[in-house]
C-alpha cells in the first residue's frame, strides 16, 4: 500500500511537466522545489537537533551570491559555481556552528539573526563586489553538456533532482548513528553527553550540512530568477522556511516537503482573493493558530490519525464522555 | 574632537530610547522567559499612537506620549491574556514561534491601517538647533532625552519601590517559592508584559518624531532591544540602561567614523561578540532582576 503510494507519487512528480504544462503552475512547482530544499535544510537543525536558526536566509543568500558572482564575473560554468556555493555556505555554517557551540535556545537564535543581519548589511554596502542594492542582473541559465536548462521544464527536473538529493542526504543522515545523536542531543543534552555523544562535533556537523543545503537552494534560486539582490537576505525568507517546517511537522522527513508545497501554493492561490498585506497578516495568524491547534505539524498529526492509535501529546488527556 | 562631542550627544539621545526598549524586553525575557520578537511591534505601535495623537487629534506632546504608553500597555495585556497565559509551561521555542506570529500579524496589520508610506510625526518644538559651544542639538532631542531618563527612573522606582516590583523580583529569583509565598504568578506575568510593552511604545513615541514612522520600523528596534538585553544581562535594569546608552553611542560613532551604511551592523556585531566572549552580559554579577 505504502509502496504503491510512493510509486504513484514518484510517477506524478516525474511526469508533472507533461500534465501541468501551464508555465505559471510549473513556476510554482519550481519555487516549491527550491523551498523544499530550504525547508529540509532548516529541518535538520530545528527538527533534529532542536536548535532554531533564524539566520537561514544568510546561507541561502551566500549560496545565491556565490553562484551569481562566480558565473558573472569569473565566467565559471554553472556546475562548479554550484559546488562553490554549497561549499561556501557550508563553511559559513561551520563558522556559525563553531561560534555558537556553547549557546542554546534563544541565544543561538540571536547569533544566527545577527549573523544574517551583518551579511545582509555587507551585501548592501560592499558595492564593488555585490553592486549594492541594485543587485546582479543577468545571472546565466545553467547548462548541462550541450543543452541549456533555460526552459521551465528543464529547470523543473534540475530542482526535482536537488530535492531528491537533499531528501536522500537528510534521510541517510537521520537514519544513521549521527541522526540518533542529533535526536539524543535534542531530547536531553546532558544525558547524551554522559553516554559519550560528542555534542560539539554533532552540532557543528548539523550546522554545516544544513547550511550547505541552504546554499544549494540559494544557487538554484539565483540561476532560476536570473537576478540576485540583497533581498535574498530578507527575513521573510527565513520566516517562510520556519513556517513550512513547523506546519509540515518538524523532525519528520515528509513534513518539510508537505509544508513547502502547501506554503508555496497557498499564497499563490490566495493572491487572487487577497492583497499581499492581508496574506502576510494571515501568515502571522496562521502561525499562532498552528502552535495552538496543531503543535506537532500536519504530517505527524495525519500519521497519528491514520495509524489507528493516536498518540496524544504529552500531558493531554482525552476528555471523558 | 568637536565632531566626537557631537556624536556623543547624538548617541546619548538615541541610547536613552534604546535603554527604554531594552528595559522592557529584559523584564519580559528575564521574568517570563518569553523571547519576544514582537517587542519592536509595540515600538511601532507607540510611534503610530503618537502620530494619531499629534497629527490627527492635535493633542500636546506629553498627552501623545501617555496615549502611546496606554496603547502599549493595553495591547500588551491583551496579548499576554490571549496567547501567553494559555501557553505558560510550554517550551521556550513554542512560545517564540507564537511571538514570531504576533510580530508578522502586527506588522502587517499596521501596514494595512497606516499604509506603507513613511509618516513624519509633527511635534510642537522649534526646529532650529540650540548651539552650545561645539555641539548643536535640536530642542526635540533634548526633550526626548529628558523624557526617556524620566521614564527609566520611573521604571526603576516601580521595580524597586513598589509591591508589584517586589513580586516581580521574587518571581524572577524563584518562581515556585514566590508562588508559595502568595505571589500571583499570573498577575505578575500580565503586569510585566503590559509594562514592558508600554515602555517599548513609549520609546516609539519618543523616537518616532525624531525620525519617521513606518510599518517595518519595529524589526530593527527588536534587534536593538535584544542587543541591549544581551549587553546588560538578563533581567538587569541597570545593565539595560547602561547597555542602551552604550549601544546608542557605539552606533553613532560607528556611523560617524566607519561608514553610515554600517550603522545598524554595530548592534549585530555587539550581539555576537558579547554572546561569545561574555554570555552572561557585561554587567552581570549573576542573573537577577533589579
Amino acid at each position: 500500500m505504502m509502496a504503491l503510494g510512493r510509486g504513484l507519487l514518484a510517477a506524478a512528480l516525474l511526469t508533472l511537466p507533461f500534465w501541468l504544462a501551464d508555465p505559471y503552475y510549473l513556476h510554482i512547482a519550481i519555487m516549491a522545489g527550491i523551498f523544499a530544499v530550504l525547508a529540509l535544510s532548516l529541518n535538520l537543525l530545528l527538527g533534529y537537533t532542536g536548535q532554531l536558526s533564524l539566520g537561514h536566509a544568510a546561507f541561502f543568500g551566500i549560496g545565491a551570491y556565490t553562484s551569481a558572482l562566480l558565473t558573472l564575473t569569473l565566467e565559471w560554468s554553472f556546475w562548479p559555481a554550484l559546488a562553490a556555493a554549497i561549499a561556501l555556505a557550508g563553511a559559513a555554517g561551520w563558522f556559525i556552528g563553531r561560534l555558537s557551540l556553547k549557546l542554546r535556545g534563544a541565544y543561538f537564535v540571536l547569533v544566527t539573526i545577527s549573523f544574517a543581519g551583518v551579511i545582509s548589511q555587507v551585501s548592501v554596502n560592499w558595492i564593488e563586489l555585490t553592486n549594492g542594492p541594485l543587485g546582479l542582473p543577468g545571472v546565466p541559465a545553467p547548462e548541462l553538456g550541450p543543452w541549456s536548462l533555460r526552459t521551465k521544464t528543464a529547470y523543473y527536473y534540475l530542482v526535482l533532482a536537488a530535492v531528491a538529493l537533499s531528501y536522500v542526504v537528510s534521510r541517510r543522515l537521520v537514519g544513521s548513528r549521527i541522526g540518533r545523536a542529533f535526536v539524543a542531543l535534542r531530547e536531553n543534552e546532558a544525558l547524551a553527553e554522559s553516554i559519550g555523544v560528542d555534542v560539539t562535533h554533532y552540532l557543528v556537523l548539523a550546522a554545516v550540512v544544513s547550511a550547505a543545503m541552504a546554499g544549494l537552494g540559494g544557487s538554484l534560486y539565483a540561476h532560476y530568477t536570473r537576478f540576485v539582490s540583497p533581498e535574498v537576505f530578507l527575513f521573510s525568507y527565513t520566516v517562510t522556511m520556519v513556517i513550512m517546517v513547523v506546519a509540515g511537522g518538524k523532525g519528520t522527513l515528509a513534513g518539510p516537503l508537505v509544508g513547502a508545497v502547501l506554503f508555496t501554493a497557498l499564497p499563490e492561490a490566495l493572491r487572487l482573493a487577497a492583497s499581499w498585506q492581508w496574506q502576510m497578516l494571515a501568515y502571522g495568524l496562521l502561525l499562532i493558530l498552528l502552535v495552538f491547534f496543531l503543535p506537532r505539524g500536519i504530517v505527524p498529526q495525519v500519521v497519528a490519525s491514520f495509524s489507528g492509535h493516536p498518540r496524544s501529546a504529552p500531558g493531554s488527556k482525552t476528555p471523558l464522555q | 574632537m568637536e565632531t566626537l562631542l557631537q556624536h556623543l550627544v547624538n548617541g546619548l539621545v538615541l541610547g536613552g530610547t534604546y535603554a527604554l526598549l531594552g528595559i522592557g524586553l529584559t523584564l519580559i525575557f528575564g521574568l517570563m522567559s518569553v523571547v519576544n520578537f514582537a517587542h519592536g511591534e509595540f515600538y511601532t505601535l507607540g510611534a503610530y499612537a503618537a502620530f494619531a495623537a499629534l497629527a490627527l487629534a492635535g493633542l500636546p506632546f506629553v498627552a501623545a506620549l501617555l496615549a502611546a504608553i496606554a496603547a502599549g500597555a493595553l495591547l500588551g495585556a491583551l496579548c499576554e491574556r490571549a496567547l501567553l497565559r494559555p501557553l505558560r509551561g510550554h517550551s521556550i521555542d513554542t512560545i517564540m514561534l507564537v511571538m514570531i506570529g504576533v510580530w508578522i500579524a502586527m506588522q502587517n496589520g499596521e501596514l494595512l491601517v497606516w499604509g506603507g508610506v513613511a509618516k513624519s510625526i509633527p511635534h510642537p518644538f522649534p526646529t532650529a538647533p540650540l548651539v552650545m559651544g561645539p555641539v548643536a542639538i535640536a530642542p526635540l532631542r533634548i526633550i526626548v532625552l529628558v523624557l526617556a531618563v524620566g521614564l527609566i527612573g520611573s521604571a526603576w522606582l516601580l521595580v524597586h519601590q513598589t509591591k508589584l516590583g517586589r513580586a516581580m523580583r521574587a518571581t524572577f529569583q524563584d518562581r515556585d517559592t514566590a508562588a508559595l509565598m502568595g505571589v500571583s504568578i499570573g498577575r505578575v506575568h500580565a503586569a510585566t508584559f503590559a509594562f514592558g510593552s508600554a515602555l517599548a511604545a513609549a520609546a516609539g513615541a519618543l523616537l518616532g518624531p525624531v525620525f519617521l514612522a513606518y510599518p517595518s520600523m519595529g524589526d530593527l528596534a527588536s534587534l536593538k532591544a535584544f542587543s541591549v538585553v544581551i549587553l546588560g544581562g538578563l533581567g538587569n535594569l541597570t545593565g539595560a540602561t547602561i547597555g542602551g546608552l552604550l549601544l546608542g553611542i557605539a552606533e553613532e560613532l560607528g556611523a560617524g567614523y566607519i561608514s553610515s551604511g554600517y550603522r545598524d551592523a554595530v548592534g549585530f556585531v555587539i550581539i555576537i561578540a558579547v554572546l561569545l566572549l561574555r554570555p552572561s552580559g557585561l554587567f552581570a554579577r549573576q542573573e537577577r532582576i533589579g
